[in-house]
C-alpha cells in the first residue's frame, strides 16, 4: 500500500515569545522581531504523515505551503526530517489573504498536484489562532475532514481510524480516503532532522532563491532534478482572480490597537500578621469572603 | 439598497445592513438534550444585537430529540427556533451539520451567524463560511455594531458587526469586519459573553425541517465509534471566588494550599497556563484567553505574573489580590491588593486569619 499526502505547513512569526519590541509605537507588529518558524502543529501534522510513510513504503510525503519566497525555509525543514518535498505557492496576487483567500488557493494547488490520498495540517497556525484553513480547504474541496486528531490509529487504502482530542473529551471516529485531517499540539512530536538527510536536500531550493542567489546552481539542479521545489504563482494554478488574494478576502481589518490594561491605584501589603488579618477582616466586613 | 450621500467631499456610498435585512442565527451546541451554555451566552449576546438592528434572533437546532430545546431558549428572547431533528444528527458530525446550515442559511441569509469557539464551532464554522463564502472572525471577545469605511471603494457601510479579537498572540486587538459578504460570522469562547434571560415567558416560534431536504445520505461518512465526555466538575465561571496559582507555585503540592484556601473561602481553584503547562493542574482549570473568561467577585492571584494572555480572562473581577514575591509582577498593576511575598508564607496566614475571624 502507498499513499499520497500533503501536508500543509505554514512559516509564522513566533508569538509565544513576544519580547518588548515586537510592537511598534504605533501599536502594529514589527514582523521583523519575531523569528520566523515552522508553525508547531504543522509539525505535529508532518509527524503523522511520515510515520505512515514509515510503515507503507512507497508512501509519498510532499509539503505545500503559501507564502513569501522565505517560506522555502519550511519546506527544505521537512526535507530534513524525511519528506519527499514540496511545493511553495508565491505571489503578489495571495498578499493579503484571510483563512478563505488562502484556503481557496491551497485547494486549487492540490487539485494542479493531482491524486491526493490524505491531507494533513496543523489544528492553527499561531499567528492567528483560528484553526480555520484545514476545514475550509476540505470544503473546497468537497472532501470529509477529521478535526483535532491525536493519533491516526488505523489507515488502509480506503479508510483511516481516528482519535480526536476535543475540549470535553476524546472520540474515536472513523472516515473514508481521501479526507483531511487537522492534527493537534497533544500529538507526537515531530521526529529531529536527519544528518544524511539534511545533507542531500541542503541545496533544495526554489527559482526565486537560485535567482538571488550568487552561486550558479544550474548544473547541479541538471544532475539532481530532486533538489528543485516547485514554486508555484497564480498563474499555475487555476483560479478566479476574484478570489485571491486582498480581493478574496471577505473579513477586512478595520483597527489594530495594542493591548493597554488600565492601572489601578493598588494597596500594598505586607506578609506580616498584622496586615494580613486586617485585609482578612476588612474583606469579610465589606461581605466579599464569608 | 444603497443611496448616496454627501458626508465627505468626495461622493461616499453609503450601505446600511440594517437596510439589507436578514436576522441574527445562533448555531446551539446540544450534548445529552441539553443547550451548552456557550451557546445561551450567544443568544443573549444575539438577543442585544437584534434589538440594535431591529430584526430578529433565531436559534438552530441540530441532533435528536429536541423536544426540550424550546423550554430550554426562549426565554432568552429567541423569536424563531428552527429544529432539525433526526437520529442520524446526533452525536454530532461535521458533513450533515454544515449541510443543515449551509442549505437554511441560503434560504433565510442571516445578516449574522454566531457560534461557540468550541470543538464543534471550530469544526463547523470555516466548513459553513468556506461554502458560503462568507467571511469568519474566530474567537471573538467583543461584538459590537458600527461603522466601517473603505476609502480605497469610497464606500460606508452602516451597521456592520464589529468583531473584535486577540491577534499574535493576545498581544494585539484587532476589529474585524466583513462588509460586503453574509452571514457576517463569528465564534466566541464559552464564558467570554454573559449569559442573562431575557423573559421567562418569551414566546417565539418552533419551525421543523424537514431533515431529508438539508442533508444528503453521503453527508454521513463520517462514524463515531466511541466517545467519552468529561462533564467538568469545576466550574470556574459560577464561583464568586476564585484562588488562582501561578508557576511560582513551584510545584503540584505547594498547589494544593491552594484548595485549602479555597476551601474556606468557598471558591474554586483556577491557574495559569504556565502552571497548567508545568504539570500543576489540570487543563479545565486554566484562566485566561486560552482557558476560560472569569469575572468573580474576588481573584486571588498567587504566584501569577499577569502576563496579558492571562489578564484577558480575570481582568474584569471585581476585587483582585495578587500575591508576588516581585514587586514589579505586572499582575500588581491591575491588582486592587498586592501583597508583596512568598506564596507558601502568605496563603496559610490567609487560611489561618480567615478562621480567626469568621464565625
Ligand atoms: C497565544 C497564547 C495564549 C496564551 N493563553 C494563556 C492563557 O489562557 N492563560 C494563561 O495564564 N497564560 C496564557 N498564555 C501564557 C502567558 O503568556 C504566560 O506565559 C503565562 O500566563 C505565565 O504564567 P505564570 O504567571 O504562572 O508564570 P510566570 O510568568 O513564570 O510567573 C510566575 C510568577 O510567580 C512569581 N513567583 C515565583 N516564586 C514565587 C513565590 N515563592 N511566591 C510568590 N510569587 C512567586 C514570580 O515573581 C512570577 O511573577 C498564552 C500565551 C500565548 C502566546
Ligand atoms: N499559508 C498557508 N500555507 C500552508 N498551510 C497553511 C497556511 N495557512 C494555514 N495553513 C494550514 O492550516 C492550518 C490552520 O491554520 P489557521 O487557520 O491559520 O489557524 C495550519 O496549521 C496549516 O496546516
Amino acid at each position: 500500500m502507498s499513499l499520497n499526502i500533503i501536508v500543509l505547513a505554514k512559516q509564522v512569526p513566533d508569538t509565544r515569545n513576544v519580547g518588548k519590541d515586537a510592537m511598534k509605537a504605533d501599536g502594529t507588529v514589527n514582523r521583523a522581531a519575531l523569528p520566523a518558524i515552522y508553525n508547531p502543529e504543522d509539525l505535529n501534522a508532518l509527524e503523522q504523515a511520515l510515520r505512515i510513510k514509515t510503515k507503507f513504503e512507497g508512501t509519498q510525503v510532499h509539503v505545500l505551503t503559501m507564502g513569501p519566497v522565505r517560506a522555502a525555509e519550511i519546506i527544505r525543514e521537512s526535507m530534513y526530517r524525511g519528506a519527499d518535498g514540496g511545493y511553495l505557492l508565491s505571489g503578489r496576487e495571495f498578499a493579503g489573504s484571510d483563512t478563505l483567500a488562502t484556503s481557496y488557493a491551497l485547494a486549487a494547488a492540490i487539485r494542479k498536484i493531482g491524486k491526493v490520498d490524505l491531507i494533513l495540517c496543523g489544528r492553527q497556525a499561531i499567528d492567528g489562532d483560528t484553526a480555520q484553513v484545514g476545514p475550509q480547504v476540505a470544503e473546497k474541496l468537497g472532501l470529509p475532514q477529521i478535526t483535532y486528531a491525536e493519533e491516526i490509529l488505523h489507515i488502509s487504502e480506503s479508510e483511516v481510524t481516528v482519535k480526536r482530542r476535543l475540549e470535553k473529551g476524546i472520540e474515536t471516529v472513523k472516515g473514508p480516503l481521501p479526507i483531511l485531517i487537522t492534527v493537534n499540539g497533544s500529538a507526537a512530536g515531530c521526529r529531529p532532522r536527519h544528518a544524511k538527510l539534511t545533507l542531500k536536500y541542503k541545496n533544495a531550493k526554489t527559482v526565486s532563491e537560485r535567482q538571488a542567489s550568487s552561486t550558479d546552481y544550474t548544473e547541479l539542479f541538471e544532475t539532481h532534478p530532486y533538489l528543485d521545489i516547485p514554486e508555484w504563482g497564480a498563474s499555475d494554478i487555476e483560479h478566479e482572480p476574484q478570489w485571491l488574494g486582498l480581493a478574496g478576502s471577505p473579513t477586512k481589518v478595520k483597527q489594530i490597537e495594542s493591548v493597554v490594561f488600565t492601572a489601578k491605584e493598588s494597596k500594598r501589603l505586607t506578609p506580616a500578621d498584622n496586615e494580613i488579618e486586617d485585609l482578612i477582616k476588612e474583606l469579610i466586613t465589606n461581605h466579599t469572603i464569608g | 439598497m444603497s443611496k448616496d450621500t454627501n458626508n465627505n467631499a468626495e461622493n461616499l456610498t453609503s450601505i446600511s445592513s440594517k437596510e439589507l435585512g436578514g436576522n441574527i442565527f445562533v448555531y446551539l451546541e446540544i450534548e445529552e438534550g441539553v443547550v451548552a451554555d456557550v451557546s445561551l451566552e450567544l443568544l443573549t449576546k444575539g438577543r442585544t444585537l437584534a434589538d440594535k438592528q431591529q430584526c430578529k434572533l433565531e436559534a438552530v437546532a441540530i441532533g435528536y430529540q429536541l423536544e426540550k430545546i424550546g423550554e430550554q431558549v426562549f426565554p432568552y428572547g429567541v423569536d424563531t427556533l428552527y429544529l432539525a431533528d433526526d437520529e442520524r444528527l446526533s452525536p454530532y458530525t461535521t458533513l450533515p451539520h454544515t449541510s443543515v446550515l449551509v442549505n437554511l442559511f441560503k434560504e433565510e441569509k442571516p445578516q449574522i451567524a454566531l457560534m461557540g469557539a468550541t470543538s464543534v464551532g471550530r469544526d463547523l464554522g470555516p466548513r459553513v463560511s468556506s461554502a458560503l463564502f462568507s467571511g469568519l472572525t474566530a474567537d471573538c471577545t467583543a461584538l459590537e455594531i458600527g461603522t466601517y469605511e473603505d476609502k480605497k471603494e469610497k464606500k460606508v457601510y452602516e451597521d456592520l458587526l464589529y468583531q473584535i479579537r486577540p491577534a499574535f498572540g493576545g498581544n494585539i486587538v484587532a476589529t474585524i469586519v466583513n462588509p460586503d459578504c453574509r452571514p457576517q460570522m463569528a465564534t466566541v469562547r464559552e464564558g467570554v459573553m454573559k449569559k442573562e434571560i431575557r423573559d421567562k415567558n418569551y414566546k417565539g416560534k418552533t419551525i421543523r425541517l424537514d431533515v431529508s431536504k438539508y442533508v444528503d445520505d453521503a453527508d454521513f461518512v463520517i462514524g463515531v465509534i466511541e466517545r467519552h465526555m468529561e462533564k467538568s466538575k469545576i466550574n470556574l465561571k459560577a464561583s464568586p471566588i476564585i484562588v488562582a496559582g501561578g508557576y511560582g507555585m513551584g510545584s503540584a503540592e505547594n498547589f494544593n494550599m491552594l484548595f485549602d484556601l479555597a476551601r474556606v473561602l468557598g471558591g474554586e481553584v483556577g491557574a495559569s497556563r504556565a502552571a497548567v503547562d508545568a504539570g500543576f493542574s489540570e487543563h479545565a482549570r486554566q484562566i485566561g484567553q486560552t482557558g476560560t473568561t472569569v469575572r468573580p467577585k474576588l481573584y486571588i492571584a498567587c504566584g501569577i505574573s499577569g502576563q496579558i494572555q492571562h489578564i484577558a480572562g480575570m481582568q474584569e473581577s471585581a476585587m483582585i489580590i495578587a500575591i508576588n514575591n516581585d514587586p514589579q509582577a505586572p499582575i500588581n498593576a491591575i491588582a486592587d491588593y498586592v501583597i508583596t511575598g512568598d506564596v507558601a508564607e502568605v496563603v496559610p496566614k490567609m487560611i489561618k486569619f480567615y478562621r480567626r475571624n469568621s464565625k
